[in-house]
């Protein structure tokens, strides 16, 4: 399993409840709309027959970082909230995020908005489960879920590096 | 364990449906087509494609001896298809229903047939002499969500129905149009049309229903991975909560033994004689799958080339590789399963030396 990166037991238990909590939520079936004829939506979106919907379930690791997930009979929605410590993070995340969810299209199972209160939101539905491996799709989001972690944190180093960089060219005018 | 499988290329099958012979199988590959394959030696070939819905067909049941196939889709409606030399010659069903049809299924004397609806209506329809067409008759209260599953007592008369509304339910469709007042059986005594014999709470969703074969049991499996038996016998309901994957599917094979399959991609066994038991998942011996060093490393590079991704895609070491769907009576000691990923497989209990079926 490829759970064990850097980040220690804590993050492994993290990932393990969400890949646990994933597994039993995509079980997904094929399911007709009960109340607009011939047409099939994620229950999970148009929230329309309220018995199709199972409780959402919230995994936090800590007040910065959770994933809600919200299951139902043909559709389960996973909403990341990924740690920002500063404003600085808080700025390459949005960037980032945006610059995926413009291109959602080639990401599948990514939407194209957030729900309210986290940073980005996969969809997914019974036809991503019936072209893909479940499993996969699982392995998926838990692997994105470390590697936003790493890309953030490195793009972060970058910045600080470039700003250090710049504010001394800058001091240098004034000492020279 | 002896199982034969095949393969239908790459897209789910929906749902199948054997002859009395078991030479030719009723499958849909997860479109608006139903296809027929006739057995030739070890594989199966295509003989018919019957074209007539035109949305997604989501059941389909093949009458062992008057040799008609109902079929039922997600644009409402449903068609009986008659044998015609080697042409299928569908019939319209008058459902009047305004949502998708879920399931169907033929009564044991094959005089009339019932379809399950996400118009949270069951129709139980006869071929109605006078205007030579098919007719049907609605059961609506107390249903209040999609049917998902329905079977019929072997009496002719008691339709049960496991429904998205987390109950489990059984009723009259006894129609006296057409037939003779039944006798009493273990469920009740008097079965006015669309009476409620009884019903059954769950905690989830439930998927499927099936009597044993004398009728006196009721097993169905609920989204919790529940498994629950009402045994008419004592008037029990017996449940068990199994740590698997829910399931989907499940099928009365004996008296003592009941088949369930489902997300976990495996049937499994219970048996059922006081109480329900787990006996076992029904799988594979596994076979030992080495990839030479260099093979794998070739796949962990086009993994990360493709995928992003180091690890490898490994398949499921059971034989479907993804969730089943149906499983349906093949033989006194075989039995056919479906699923989502393309495959029907037909398992012989006789062979299973490691199973012991009560």
């Amino acid at each position: 399993m490829s759970t064990a990166a850097a980040g220690g037991s804590a993050l492994d238990s993290y990932l393990n409840a969400v890949r646990a909590t994933l597994t039993a939520a995509m079980c997904l079936e094929n399911f007709s709309s009960q109340v607009v004829e011939r047409h099939n939506k994620p229950e999970v979106e148009v929230k329309a027959s309220k018995e199709v919907l199972l409780n959402p379930v919230t995994i936090s690791r800590s007040d910065k970082e959770r994933v809600l997930i919200e299951p139902s009979i043909n559709s389960v929605r996973v909403s990341i909230a990924i740690k920002q410590l500063d404003d600085v993070d808080k700025i390459l995340c949005h960037k980032f995020m945006r610059f995926m969810m413009l291109r959602a299209e080639h990401f599948f199972i990514l939407r194209r908005k957030p729900v309210e209160g986290y940073d980005i939101s996969f969809l997914v539905t019974n036809f991503h489960t019936e072209q893909m491996f479940k499993h996969k799709l699982v392995d998926f989001i838990i692997e994105f879920m470390q590697a936003i972690d790493k890309e953030l944190s490195e793009m972060k180093i970058t910045l600080n590096a470039r700003a250090r960089t710049v504010a001394e060219e800058f001091m240098k005018s004034f000492t020279s | 364990m002896a199982t034969t499988s095949k393969h239908f290329a790459g897209t789910p099958v929906t749902c199948h449906s054997f002859n009395k012979a078991r030479t030719e199988v009723a499958i849909s590959p997860n479109n608006h087509e139903v296809e027929i394959y006739s057995q030739k030696g070890s594989d199966w070939e295509l003989t018919a494609t019957l074209k007539q819905h035109e949305q997604r067909v989501t059941s389909i049941d093949w009458a062992p001896v008057s040799n008609m196939i109902v079929t039922c889709g997600v644009d409402r409606n449903s068609y009986v298809w008659t044998r015609e030399g080697n042409e299928w010659k569908p019939a319209l069903v008058i459902l009047r229903l305004n949502r998708a049809a879920t399931c169907v299924k033929w009564s044991p004397k094959e005089n009339k047939f019932a379809v399950g609806s996400g118009a949270k209506i069951i129709c139980v329809c006869y071929y109605d002499e006078d205007h030579k067409w098919w007719a049907s008759k609605h059961i609506k209260k107390p249903l209040r969500s999609t049917v998902l599953g329905i079977d019929w007592h072997p009496n002719n008369c008691l339709l049960a129905a496991a429904c998205a509304d987390f109950k489990s339910r059984i009723f009259s469709a006894y129609m006296k149009e057409i037939e003779e007042k039944p006798e009493g059986c273990s469920w009740g005594k008097k079965m006015p049309w669309g009476n409620l014999m009884g019903e059954y709470s769950n905690n989830a969703w439930a998927h499927s229903t099936s009597f044993s074969p004398s009728g006196d049991k009721l097993a169905w499996v609920s989204h919790d991975s529940t498994v629950s038996v009402f045994d008419t016998v004592g008037d029990k309901l017996h449940c068990i909560k199994l740590p698997e994957l829910p399931f989907l599917s499940c099928l009365f094979f004996s008296e003592q033994s009941i088949i369930v399959a489902g997300h976990g991609c495996f049937p499994a066994l219970l048996n059922f004689s006081d109480k329900l038991e787990f006996k076992q998942k029904l799988m594979p011996k596994s076979e030992a799958k080495t990839d030479s060093k260099a093979q794998g490393a070739r796949k962990m590079f086009e993994g990360m080339d493709s995928r992003g991704t180091t690890s490898q895609v490994k398949a499921l070491d059971t034989i479907h590789q993804n969730s089943i769907t149906q499983i349906s009576r093949y033989s006194e000691a075989g039995f056919a399963t479906t699923g989502v990923d393309g495959k029907l497989v037909i398992w012989n209990t006789k062979a299973m030396s490691d199973v012991t079926f009560l």
